[in-house]
């Protein structure tokens, strides 16, 4: 079989794995290091936080798992529910990582939903890339929100398929066909995602890849659940190139041929 | 001297404390943080030459595991 080249750009790099993958809600590192193995993942998302005052000299943490050498770590803003706050986080991040410059930009509305402030998130990109970063953007499924965004200049938009951690998988696929038509950058469905299914769907649909946490790290074989994932994204995304059948009521037209029957 | 370090007020009986001292005394030598000193961000290359100062208000982020 001829593996065609078909890589994933974001900023001007290229990416084998159109899986990105979060780091958050595993069990240990240990279980961390081994789903994002099986996920075939390059880019991997990360929070930042307030570091464990008072801890031993040897105490372990997520980059003695899953180095910063070995990945594209994406840093968010999860937990930020303004501008302000989401700026203040990715510049002291990009300090963290050595003047690494892209970002995952989201900003919360509501804590019980974690629905996004488009609002905010609006504000926080357009200083962003005024500063140099390159955001991609967690937003809403409107896509008149994601052609602002793209405008303003984020590198990849990034709408949800469910609310975060939800599962429920991609509710509107009409919204998200539209803005896959429209956008000129690649359209990542980010959040939903509950099984793999839902994953091959949002390729099919031309998204160029999949962010996802929840779905690999609350399955009750998180290890496992990260190859299937692989596997979907893989496979949707070869049927969207491959470009499927028309749908339609029946055809009339057997597969077998109807010449040579016995009688 | 009193720092707020994350949110928390620590005391040191250190005369002069540079930013690289305190990470030391925090067993932070070596991991990778990022420092923000009331509210700016202090860049790796400077922790040896700044000197910390009472009420400096210090946070001191890492990664950790997120989506």
């Amino acid at each position: 079989m001829t593996q065609k080249k078909d890589p994933l750009l974001i900023a001007g790099k290229a990416y084998h794995s159109r899986l990105l993958v979060g780091t958050g809600k595993y069990k240990d590192f240990e279980q961390t290091r081994l789903a994002i193995d099986a996920s075939g993942a390059e880019i991997i998302t990360v929070a930042i936080r307030r570091i464990n005052i008072g801890q031993n000299a040897g105490e372990t943490s997520l980059l003695d798992f899953v180095p910063p050498d070995r990945y594209t770590y994406l840093p968010n803003t999860a937990g930020c529910y303004s501008a302000d706050d989401a700026i203040r986080t990715l510049r002291i991040a990009s300090e963290l990582l050595d003047g690494h410059k892209l970002v995952k930009l989201e900003v919360l509305g509501d804590p019980k939903t974690l629905y996004p402030n488009v609002i905010e998130t609006l504000k926080a990109a357009e200083v962003l890339i005024k500063e140099g970063f390159d955001v991609m953007v967690y937003t809403s499924d409107d896509p008149i929100v994601a052609r602002e965004l793209e405008n303003i200049g984020c590198c990849a938009i990034m709408p949800l398929a469910s609310l975060i951690g939800s599962g429920m998988g991609i509710l509107n696929p009409w919204n998200l066909q539209i803005i896959i038509e429209h956008a000129k950058v690649p359209v990542l469905v980010d959040a939903g995602v509950g099984t793999a299914s839902d994953a091959s769907i949002a390729m099919e649909l031309g998204c160029e890849g999949v962010l996802m946490n929840t779905a690999i790290a609350n399955a009750n074989d998180p290890i496992m659940m990260a190859s299937a994932m692989k596997k979907a994204i893989e496979a949707g995304r070869e049927a969207y190139l491959a470009g499927r059948m028309a749908k339609r009521l029946y055809s009339g037209s057997p597969t077998s041929p109807t010449q040579g029957m016995i009688s | 001297m009193q720092l707020k370090i994350n949110g928390s007020i620590k005391s040191f009986d250190d005369g002069l404390m540079t930013v690289e001292g305190l990470v030391g005394r925090l067993n932070l030598l070596g991991k990778r943080i990022a420092i923000e000193k009331n509210g700016m961000i202090i860049s790796k290359s400077e922790f040896q030459n700044i000197i910390l100062q009472d009420g400096d208000q210090l946070e001191i982020v890492g990664a950790v595991g997120g989506g």
